[in-house]
């Protein structure tokens, strides 16, 4: 592994704890980037947000768009002849920028992450009309999607009340230990 | 025994298959079609789905995403939940995916385990088998179930999508991997596949609400695709992907999306089409007309 910036040892390890992922295995071959169905919506391609924190460029990985914009679809670390599983990577590098409070550079993906928890923990299910609902109220974006919207409610694709788990004591007890 | 109404002969009928069935957030809240033909699928080839009893969601990409302890205990419940010697049945990949990929986590972690135990108040279940609805075509045979397969899809050219759920993360890399089922299967059947080099390419999942742009040139992508390879519709395996291609595609008069259970239960002569296809964005029923598969 190659050993350039200060604090690299610092960042690296603690990721590699968090992701419980060896990165410095990588040898930049490129598979993964050549794989990554939305390698156009990241400002860095997910090998060299693997390359800065090998050079200990911490804020830069932290604060970079990939880390929200990877969905986690696989189709990398099943590539990977390393076999590393970069998106596990890339929940230990999210986990770490809302952690140290660095600014999100996708907030969008954050609050739609963090709506989606507040119904599980509410319901114990997901509850897709209230994510939709509360995640464009916040961005004060009601109209974009709301042809969208209407046409899923008349093809019934968006249920109106939520599906809920009966013990909530037990979901509360998941929310409560975080 | 079944007879043929045809021949007289007797069909060998197997044993009833029993799973207990983890639906997801997806099909249970907005798959609804997918659940109801994946059901009477099930029903029709002598399996017996349970549901699991109080289920909760699996954490799905969101708690992974943002809290390490949430996405771990989600799956833990549901894990804790199986009754002892039934087979947990996942129809969602994300939510397979999420699950065995925690359970054999608490497997191989001695220290977790006992937190799982101290925790659920369950014995970890060593021997609980989870599978996804494709390992159900290792156990059972279509042909014991349909008089004449070939006939029942036939000339019906599908463009197959998996989406990411054949792309397995170093953890679950010994895993069965189901790549090329769904061809088979519906090539049994009497569908004529349509090659278009797009169906393991990921349709952008939370990105659809998040980031619609990067979702809509992802899903635009696949569907042009498949209906430049001439196929007549795509079918999915996941009610997610499903929901993806149908709502971001923007191109003009797509081809329909079907559910890979709508077509085996089509197969199967369940007539319940009007209860599902009311519920797609894009309408198949004029091209399933046109092929003949259904009247009304």
């Amino acid at each position: 592994m190659i050993k350039l910036g200060q604090n690299q040892d610092d960042l690296a390890d603690e990721i590699k704890a968090l992701s419980g992922i060896n990165f410095s295995a990588c040898f930049h071959c490129r598979t993964c980037t050549n794989a990554c169905p939305f390698l156009e919506g990241m400002d860095y391609a997910p090998n060299k947000i693997i390359r800065l924190i090998q050079f200990g460029q911490e804020e830069t990985a932290l604060k970079s768009s990939t880390i929200w914009v990877c969905v986690g679809c696989n189709t990398c670390s099943s590539c990977c002849p390393m076999a590393i599983d970069i998106p596990a990577i890339m929940d230990g590098l999210r986990h770490k920028a809302i952690e140290k409070g660095i600014k999100i550079a996708e907030p969008d993906i954050l609050s739609f992450h963090t709506e989606v928890l507040n119904t599980v923990k509410k319901y114990g299910r997901t509850h897709k009309l209230e994510i939709m609902m509360r995640y464009k109220l916040k961005k004060l974006d009601l109209l974009s999607d709301m042809g969208m919207g209407l046409n899923m409610l008349k093809k019934r694709k968006l249920d109106l009340t939520p599906s809920k788990v009966k013990d909530k004591k037990a979901i509360e007890k998941i929310f409560k230990d975080r | 025994m079944k007879k043929s109404s045809k021949t007289g002969e007797i069909y060998y009928k197997p044993p009833k298959l029993k799973y207990s069935f983890f639906p997801g957030c997806s099909l249970k809240a907005s798959g609804h079609e997918n659940t109801m033909s994946l059901m009477k699928f099930c029903d029709r080839v002598n399996i017996e789905l349970k549901e699991l009893e109080d289920w909760n969601c699996c954490g799905s990409s969101s708690a992974h995403s943002i809290n390490h302890s949430i996405a771990e205990n989600l799956p833990m419940r549901n894990i804790s939940l199986v009754p002892k010697g039934v087979p947990l049945l996942i129809a969602c990949p994300s939510c397979l995916l999420r699950m065995k990929s925690m359970y054999l986590k608490i497997k191989g972690d001695e220290a977790l385990k006992q937190e799982y135990e101290n925790r659920w108040g369950q014995p970890f279940d060593e021997e609980l088998e989870i599978i996804h609805f494709f390992e159900i075509f290792s156990r059972i045979r279509l042909e014991d179930y349909i008089e004449n397969p070939r006939g029942k899809l036939k000339n019906l050219k599908v463009a197959v999508y998996y989406g990411c759920m054949l792309s397995m993360p170093p953890d679950l890399k010994d895993e069965k991997s189901y790549y090329g089922i769904m061809e088979k299967t519906l090539s049994k059947l009497g569908a004529e596949i349509a090659p278009y080099g797009y169906g393991m390419r990921c349709c952008g999942t939370y990105l659809s609400a998040a980031k619609p742009q990067i979702a809509q040139t992802v899903v635009n992508e696949i569907v042009s695709r498949a209906m430049e390879a001439g196929a007549e519709c795509l079918v999915t395996a996941c009610s997610m992907c499903h929901l993806n291609l149908e709502i971001r595609c923007t191109i003009k008069n797509p081809i329909p999306t079907l559910h890979f259970s709508e077509l085996l239960s089509m197969a199967l002569d369940v007539k319940d089409q009007k209860k599902w296809f009311p519920r797609h964005i894009v309408d198949p029923v004029p091209m399933l007309k046109k092929r003949g598969l259904i009247t009304s």
